[in-house]
């Protein structure tokens, strides 16, 4: 080695007189305004939240207590569990930069599957939910392989995937329901969803309990363990994802499966919702959980958002449809509103990130 | 370096074709235990192909790739790191919207102890904070003021220093870092030259490629010369100036025979 190695070059010498302790600098910046984008930009999910209580509180003055009662509030819950189940698994798969056009025509097939293998061939009903189930998450399996081993753009494989399972659902039912008295009667364990219970004037159903937990431990997992943490490199930029170690095939796999999964369990909670086995309910699971996501403040291009913005971002639907239904308004007012607000909410977001906090 | 002492990590005859490129044509590369190896060559000569080989990156289409004597066949970086090879590349390899701890312990993350780590796999937040603060202050990175900040807030100065602490943390065979003062600071890559140097005291031999030849002739042991997808020669600094250098991989002038790769 030549000498340079030990003085370096002599530019540098004054380096060695540099501070060493960790930059620090008075925040002059102290309007509400800033703070306000400062608490928004560390917790994403604080906008739909607030729309949500803003909403609340608007009908809440409107209605009064016809709306703001223990028991509208909490159908509320019961009209978008389905909606928010779905939504879980679609945020999910957003997370990973992907789109899962494919959540509600899973749904749907999943409680075909369970119902028409308890009643068409006599299959004890517990079993029959496990094969809904196993068919669900088959499903989620087979996108996920398609996108995470095939290389295909998410969009496309759930397109097809959608009319697929769409199709094989009602020709496998032969488009026939299975009515809820039947159901009642026979195989109550497929209802168990429907079941409800009062507490203090709020109706809840098992559905919505599940619909909660499932939010909190979803979201938990992302936060706090190394899974959710790779959920989101994996939708922040895969290609950094995998040279930094993260095993992006299997996270993707992983992802579309759980996704598969939970539409199946969307798919009991239908059976609860509505009583009956109708291979043409759910059509528009797909859309409404796609809009719960987008309001919540997921972003569409993967890795950012959280699950508890898409359940408030589910809500605030339904405390929109169930308000303006009670104001006595045209249905169509609701989607009109519900637009504004996809539209809002993506600007909303811009908004927080223009300025790096 | 002594003919009988086995080269740590070793490629063997390596071809990588993209299309109708050729990336690597048929490129022998050696690295000893100990010592700090210089890539140097052309843009477009096919260093970085070279050491995405050799890190798992990407599989060579022939050749064969040993790591301290024995065969091996990366098919992923990870498959790589378990082999203790840490990789800073040129593109950084970083997270954008995760936090500078979250991007240092990617793949590798430190769960809590007891009950919330091991059956609820919760993660030990404030150790890899802790952890990932200590490597920042190592490298002099005092500009960097909150741990937990996204990478994406930070200059692309600071993301590539991230970079090469998360690689001197973790490597515990070889070191290999591609360009890794391009975008940084005088005080940032004197410290990374200083950490490249403090490293191979450990005893970890390191790959280096820069383009800065001053940075190259100060610490590398040896020079190895890209040109044309394939190592054209090894040279010693001491023997050879830089424009000697530069004229080798701009093909300039010839390689005298007894340096001259095979």
């Amino acid at each position: 080695m030549t000498d340079t190695a030990s003085k370096g070059q002599d530019y540098e010498s004054s380096l060695s007189g540099s501070p060493s302790t960790v930059a620090a600098f008075t925040d002059t910046r102290k309007g509400i305004v800033h703070k306000i984008q400062h608490a928004l930009h560390q917790t994403p999910s604080l906008v739909p939240l607030i729309v949500l209580v803003m909403s609340i509180l608007i009908f809440g003055a409107l209605l009064g207590s016809k709306f703001f009662s223990p028991f509208a509030l909490t159908l509320i819950l019961q009209q978008v569990q389905i909606v928010g189940i779905l939504g879980a698994a679609q945020s999910l798969v957003i997370l990973t930069a992907g789109i899962d056009l494919s959540v509600g025509a899973i749904m749907v097939f999943s409680s075909v599957i369970m119902g028409t293998f308890t009643f068409r061939y006599g299959i004890p009903a517990p079993i029959s939910i496990l094969c809904g189930l196993a068919i669900g998450t088959a499903c989620g399996a087979v996108n996920g392989w398609l996108v995470s081993k095939m290389k295909l753009p998410p969009f496309i494989v759930t397109l097809g995937m959608w009319q697929i399972v769409l199709a094989a659902n009602f020709l496998y039912s032969a488009n026939e329901t299975i009515r809820a008295q039947e159901i009642e009667a026979e195989a109550p364990l497929l209802q168990l969803f429907g079941i409800t219970f009062d507490v203090a004037g709020a109706r809840l159903t098992i559905g919505v309990i599940f619909m909660l937990l499932l939010a909190i431990g979803l979201a938990f997992v992302l936060r706090q363990t190394a899974w959710g943490r790779h959920v989101y490199a994996v939708g922040d930029d895969v290609e950094a994802a995998e040279l930094s170690g993260v095993q992006t095939t299997k996270i993707l796999m992983s992802v579309y499966m759980l996704s598969g999964l939970i539409c199946a369990f969307a798919g009991w909670a239908l059976i609860g919702r509505i009583g009956s086995v109708s291979p043409t309910s759910g059509q528009l699971g797909n859309i409404e959980s796609i809009t719960a996501v987008v309001i919540g403040g997921i972003s569409l291009f993967g890795g950012r958002g959280s699950i508890m913005g898409m359940l408030f971002g589910a809500l605030i639907v339904g405390v929109f449809t169930l308000g303006l239904r009670l104001l006595g308004a045209d249905a169509q007012w609701t989607y009109l509103l519900i637009g504004v607000l996809i539209i809002g909410a993506v600007a909303v977001d811009q908004w927080i990130r223009k300025v790096s906090v | 370096m002594a003919s009988n002492v086995q080269p740590i990590l070793q490629g063997k005859n390596l071809v990588k074709r993209y299309g109708k490129v050729t990336a690597l044509d048929h490129c022998d590369f050696e690295l000893y235990p100990g010592e700090i190896l210089a890539v140097i060559g052309d843009n477009g000569a096919g260093k970085s192909s070279l050491i995405k080989a050799v890190s798992g990156a990407v599989v060579p289409d022939e050749g064969e790739v040993f790591l301290e004597g024995k065969k091996v066949r990366f098919s992923s970086p990870l498959d790589a790191r378990h082999h203790g090879i840490e990789t800073v590349y040129q593109q950084l390899a970083m997270s954008p919207a995760l936090s500078i701890a979250d991007n240092m312990f990617m793949g590798r993350e430190i769960r809590r102890e007891g009950f919330t780590g091991k059956y609820l796999r919760m993660l030990d937040k404030k150790k890899m904070e802790k952890i990932a603060r200590e490597k920042l202050s190592d490298l002099g990175l005092m500009t960097i003021q909150n741990i937990n900040q996204a990478v994406e807030t930070l200059s692309g100065g600071q993301r590539q220093g991230v970079a090469v602490a998360r690689a001197a943390a973790f490597g515990s065979k070889v070191i290999i870092l591609d360009e890794p003062t391009a975008a940084l600071g005088v005080k940032e890559s004197r410290k990374v030259l200083e950490l490249i140097q403090d490293v191979r005291s450990r005893g970890i031999p390191i790959v280096l490629i820069s383009h800065n030849m001053p940075h190259v002739f100060e610490v590398s042991d040896r020079i190895h010369i890209h040109r044309l997808g394939k190592r054209l020669c090894v040279i010693r600094p001491n023997d050879y100036t830089m424009s000697d250098a530069v004229a080798f991989m701009t093909g300039a002038k010839e390689p005298p025979e007894e340096v001259a790769a095979a």
